[in-house]
């Protein structure tokens, strides 16, 4: 029961705030809305509380959906550790993001619409995480897509808005394509979807084969690509992650909500929950490691050249999505869903936190224009600062970290102690950690320090945000200050076995994180070695040295442009799918049915009979009846022959 | 078969609408208080028919997948021909979409049919009439007649309420279905000959000879694949909505199309199933060229009602893909997109007839940012979108993903290449929606459109709610779906397993 409150009291916020706007005015859409997810927030923390800690997993059937044959789905709402931790997150930081939103959209005309779209996102997303089936999630995966469609594009009148917005929507569509097959993949070898009994029979299908677009290949492998192909777009992995930079363009708190702390980890959650799945195909886990590694190192290279303020969190959010991925891809699921609660909390705090500067200067997102801030808004520099050192993983070894510090060096220990494939993704991470300090103090320094680059009068109205903005971030800067260390023993310490239970089980034979705990000293000492000497290299280029950035820009012109436009991702998908379908569509309309099969279909016909030309011209009398009639009569001609025939 | 029929409910469903058509002549039809009187006919005989159509629905057992409610009277006994009516979990739904729809469209046409109004309600009437005879006959000469006769007041209705070209895209409909007709009669006539009785019923068991069934099946074939309308001969399609009536358009793309996929359901694979199994992957390669094709042509459209019907081409692929998929998904998949796309395509033409009542013109980019000054209207617009795009909790979904799973099942080239339809299916609504909603609003008349009134509230509502009924819970309607399909699978891999030990069955799909 409390269950499904949680889950449906921002459904029910969303719908009242969305369809009753007149009745309730801003302030009550507001109200209502808020009020539900810091509800929801309290019965989700609670619920935490009992499954994950009280170890009381559950499942809560509320109504059959569909059922076709073997094909059967429940709306049903399955509460293990796995599911909880996401539950808090996401409430949480959906709580933190409402009341936030009362403040940074108070210039807004449409309050109670954004509102209802933030209850809605929030909704679906706890829909994805209570699936007990794959339909279910796929229904929360489609659920949040349209959310972050219709937030995206929240400032329709902005051209530029509207392409994100359906941009994000396509492009996650075709990750949806791969989801979508990976279903019927799973529901081809398994004749279920419902996560138990597939999850129960995984391992005895490890060596089956399948015949999949008449190839004979790996069952099990080809499934969990399918679904990883899903993960991709959602999670804006590289291949299908053009859309994120873009997504923007919607209103900064839905940047913080849905493309930082949930929405975007929803590909993690995935992959987690099929863990029992993927744990049976290593080729396929390979493959994520792969992926997931490179992510993490190209979104942070092309992170260091931006220049719009929530671009270059919005590359380091990709990046930090692919450590997840590449955790994932050696085993050490756990660690993804360290790295990705407490990602949630410092990514969430900077998103707000950059929201909370731009709120301060009319709207201003170049950091070009910006400077110098940090006397007129010092709370929200200290915020940006414990988001930032949380980011990057600073910590003091065997003492205190902020929250990156241990999830982070987690995931570096675990694919380390994998070896192979895990090793490059190591050092592939080393490095992306030393670009991700570089990058988050080159956006502090740009923004907080140095002369204010913009208009001088915008400087003058330069304002603290109101506490309604502020104390949201303190709750999250209270996670990005301690969520690393107060979780560290239930999510990847000593009490992990108790704490995640059945809900992720690794590949058989292997314990990564065991093994993370037993890599040599200075593996764990690198990603806070790299991450000092990534803060000190900034300081030194934006603080000392402020012509040094153009000159090495200019020294190395050519892999300069390549990063800052962004490896030519945009452009290359506009020239080999966008506007190709739009010729097609084209040639297939004017060449082929107006070209050919009209031409040489009807029309010829038309033309080339003299009967039917009469018929023709007979219409063009406007006297339809007539044809009808001519019509009935031969129904009845027909009837009669039929009736001499029957004698 | 069924106690319920101790009075003919189904013939009084068909025919009731007659009465009310008739009734209509009566009238006056030139002074204003004759007209008012002949709409008033039209919607009580319309709902009437309605609510008498929902006692067929709770009457009917949804654990027996047979034929219910079935009348039978002698016709001609010297033939053999029979009045025969029955319904099963799939014909059932068709009913009641018809007559669900024939109200809504008399409401929504209040204020814009102002010309011949007495003939116009008597044209819909009539249309009723023809809809549910041909989807409750079970006697071949009985469906043929309604099959034919739906035409001729569709011909009317396109004719003279039509647009500007009207007469072109009558006459193209006409030439298409011509020869299908004919084709699909020779079919009857052989089907006669070899049975010796119209009677459906006796005809569903009747095993035919292969290579005949062969000839049939292309037979049938020319006939329903016109009225799907399958790729390469839809381009009757786009014409005929784009120059007919908005509640034409509403009844052609959500009762007239399914015409085709009931036959292929109720003659190809029922009475035909070597040849159907034989011809499956004609069926998957005109299905996935029509996804692909049309999808990509909708993405260029400027007319509204253009971009509308050729994304009905695309979602009928699914639909026969599904068909002959001939597995409990695949099947049950085809019936259900049917029913859902005849609410939401029928719903999106009556989108579209809002903003044609308000400024005479489908071109979309005569449009843009509606979304400031109708809400209420960008709302729904949103709904059906979103039910078209096959969002997940809305109608569109359960039929599209039950289809793909049947074609994944049978060959996973088919479910890979129909799976790009989801992309290219939310593409151009996407576009369409952007257009028409989003962006700046700044033609002085489109400012000066007013968003929904009560009537088109009411029009609306309850297609709203059948779009999320049908997408949250679809046991409802899915349940006497899954009986008879189950019926037909199964009564097909026994018509068809002489055969399949022989050859083994596709085994695409399945684990080894």
């Amino acid at each position: 029961m409390l269950e499904a409150i949680c889950i449906l009291l921002p459904l029910l916020a969303a719908a009242i705030a969305g369809l009753g706007n007149r009745r309730l005015g801003d302030r009550g859409a507001q109200f209502v809305t808020c009020g539900a997810l810091i509800l929801s927030a309290i019965i989700g923390v609670y619920l935490f509380a009992d499954v994950a800690l009280g170890h009381h997993p559950r499942t809560v059937k509320l109504f059959s959906w569909i059922a076709s044959g073997d094909f059967r789905a429940d709306w049903a709402l399955r509460f293990d550790t796995l599911t909880a931790v996401m539950v808090v997150v996401v409430t949480v930081v959906s709580a933190c993001v409402h009341v936030y939103s009362v403040g940074y959209m108070s210039h807004d005309h449409s309050k109670p619409r954004f509102m209802a779209y933030l209850s809605l996102f929030t909704f679906m997303m706890l829909a994805l995480v209570t699936a007990d089936n794959f339909l279910q999630l796929f229904f929360g995966w489609e659920g949040v897509g349209l959310a972050s469609y219709l937030l995206i594009g929240f400032w329709f009148h902005k051209a530029s808005a509207n392409d994100a917005a359906i941009k994000a929507f396509l492009v996650n569509r075709v990750g949806d394509m791969g989801f979508a097959l990976g279903i019927m993949a799973v529901f081809a070898i398994f004749g279920s979807i419902e996560f138990n009994t597939v999850f129960d029979a995984a391992a005895s299908k490890n060596a089956a084969m399948f015949n999949f677009l008449g190839y004979q290949v790996p069952a099990l492998t080809t499934a969990c690509l399918l679904l990883f192909i899903g993960a991709m777009g959602k999670s804006a992995q590289l291949g299908l992650h053009t859309w994120l930079p873009d997504a923007m363009e919607g209103p900064t708190p839905v940047s913080a909500l849905i493309h930082a702390a949930t929405m975007v980890t929803a590909g993690v959650f995935m992959l987690c929950r099929c863990s029992p799945l993927f744990s049976q195909a290593p080729d396929a886990l390979a493959v994520v490691c792969v992926v997931g590694s490179l992510t993490a190192f190209v979104a942070a290279t092309i992170g260091l050249t931006q220049w719009d303020i929530k671009r270059v969190i919005a590359y380091s959010t990709m990046s930090q999505l692919g450590y997840m991925f590449f955790a994932i891809g050696v085993g050490a699921y756990a660690a993804a869903i360290f790295h990705l609660m407490t990602h949630a909390f410092f990514k969430a705090l900077l998103f707000l936190g950059a929201g909370s500067v731009i709120h301060a200067i009319d709207g201003e997102q170049d950091m070009r224009n910006m400077g110098g801030l940090r006397k007129a808004i010092p709370k929200t520099h200290m915020l940006m600062w414990i988001g930032s050192l949380a980011l990057a993983g600073i910590g003091i070894p065997g003492i205190y970290g902020f929250a990156g510090f241990y999830s982070k060096d987690a995931i570096l220990e675990a694919s380390w102690a994998a070896g192979g494939i895990g090793q490059t993704a190591f050092w592939l991470g080393i490095a992306a950690a030393l670009f991700t300090a570089f990058y988050s103090w080159r956006l502090i320094y740009l923004t907080f320090f140095g002369k204010f680059r913009g208009d001088h009068h915008v400087l003058e109205h330069a304002h603290e945000s109101p506490p309604v903005m502020l104390i949201p971030l303190y709750v999250l800067a209270a996670g990005a200050l301690f969520a690393g260390l107060g979780a560290y023993n239930w999510f990847v310490g000593h009490d992990r076995a108790a704490f995640w239970g059945t809900s992720i089980v690794t590949p058989p034979g292997r314990d990564p994180i065991e093994a993370a705990h037993h890599v040599p000293e200075w593996v764990s000492l690198a990603p806070l070695a790299v991450g000092i000497v990534g803060i000190l290299l900034a300081s030194w280029f934006y603080l000392k040295r402020t012509d040094l950035p153009k000159k090495v820009a200019a020294a190395f012109s050519g892999i300069y442009v390549l990063v800052f436009r962004k490896y030519y991702f945009d452009e290359l998908y506009d020239a080999v799918f966008v506007r190709p379908a739009l010729w097609l569509g084209r040639v297939f309309w004017k060449r082929g049915d107006e070209g050919l099969i009209d031409t040489y279909g009807p029309d010829a016909i038309a033309s080339n009979s003299q009967r039917f030309a009469g018929f023709v011209s007979r219409f063009q009398t406007g006297y339809l009846y007539q044809y009808a009639f001519v019509m009935l009569i031969g129904v009845v001609l027909f009837t009669t022959w039929f009736l001499w025939r029957g004698h | 078969m069924n106690s319920a029929a101790s009075w003919p409910i189904l013939s009084v469903v068909t025919f009731l609408p007659t009465i009310g058509a008739l009734l209509a002549c009566l009238m006056r039809g030139d002074t204003p208080s004759g007209q008012r009187n002949i709409r008033w006919i039209g919607l009580w005989t319309s709902l009437l028919t309605f609510a008498i159509s929902l006692l067929i629905w709770t009457g009917y057992d949804p654990s027996n997948g047979g034929f219910q409610f079935v009348e039978r009277y002698a016709w001609v006994p010297s033939a053999n021909f029979v009045y025969q009516k029955g319904v099963d979990g799939i014909s059932l739904w068709f009913v009641l979409i018809s007559t669900l729809l024939t109200p809504i469209c008399i409401i929504s046409s209040w204020d814009s049919i102002k010309v011949r109004l007495k003939e116009w309600i008597v044209a819909l009437l009539v249309l009723e009439t023809m809809m549910v005879g041909m989807f409750t006959a079970l006697d071949l000469v009985l469906v043929y007649v309604f099959f034919e006769g739906v035409l001729i007041p569709m011909f009317v209705i396109i004719g003279i309420w039509g647009g500007q070209r009207r007469i072109y895209a009558a006459f193209k409909f006409f030439l298409y279905t011509l020869v299908g007709s004919v084709l699909m009669l020779l079919a009857i006539v052989a089907m006669y000959l070899k049975a010796g009785t119209t009677d459906m019923i006796v005809i569903l068991r009747t095993p035919f000879a292969p290579e005949l069934q062969t000839y049939l099946w292309l037979a049938f074939f020319a006939s329903f694949a016109v009225k799907m309308p399958m790729f390469p001969v839809h381009t009757w399609l786009p014409d005929a909505h784009v120059e007919a009536p908005t509640a034409g358009s509403v009844i052609l793309a959500a009762v007239l199309l399914k015409m085709g996929g009931y036959g292929f359901i109720r003659f190809s694979v029922q009475m035909l199933p070597n040849a159907s199994e034989y011809f499956a992957p004609l069926i998957f390669a005109l299905s996935i060229v029509a996804i692909i094709y049309t999808s990509l042509v909708a993405l260029v459209q400027t007319d509204m009602k253009k971009l509308i019907a050729y994304s009905s081409v695309a979602h009928m692929g699914f639909v026969t893909m599904g068909i002959f998929a001939l597995n409990q998904q695949g099947l049950e998949g085809g019936v259900f997109q049917m029913i859902s796309h005849g609410i939401v395509s029928g719903a999106l033409f009556l989108c579209v007839g809002v903003v044609y009542d308000r400024l005479h013109t489908r071109e979309i980019a005569r449009y843009g940012g509606m979304a400031v000054n109708m809400p209420r209207y960008a709302l729904v617009f949103m709904v059906f979108t979103l039910a078209s795009v096959g969002l997940p909790s809305t109608s569109g979904f359960v039929g599209e993903f039950l289809s793909l799973v049947g074609g994944f099942l049978r060959n996973t080239w088919v479910g890979v290449l129909a799976s790009t339809g989801l992309v290219l299916g939310a593409a151009y609504m996407l576009v369409l929606y952007r257009k028409l909603f989003f962006g700046v609003l700044d033609k002085a008349d489109v400012k000066a459109m007013s968003d929904l009134h009560w009537r088109e509230i009411v029009v609306f509502a309850p297609l709203v709610a059948l779009v999320f009924w049908l997408g949250i819970y679809p046991a409802t309607f899915k349940d006497p779906i899954a009986s008879s399909v189950a019926g037909i699978v199964s009564a097909h891999q026994a018509r068809i397993t002489p055969k399949a030990a022989e050859v083994p069955a596709a085994n695409a799909g399945k684990v080894n």
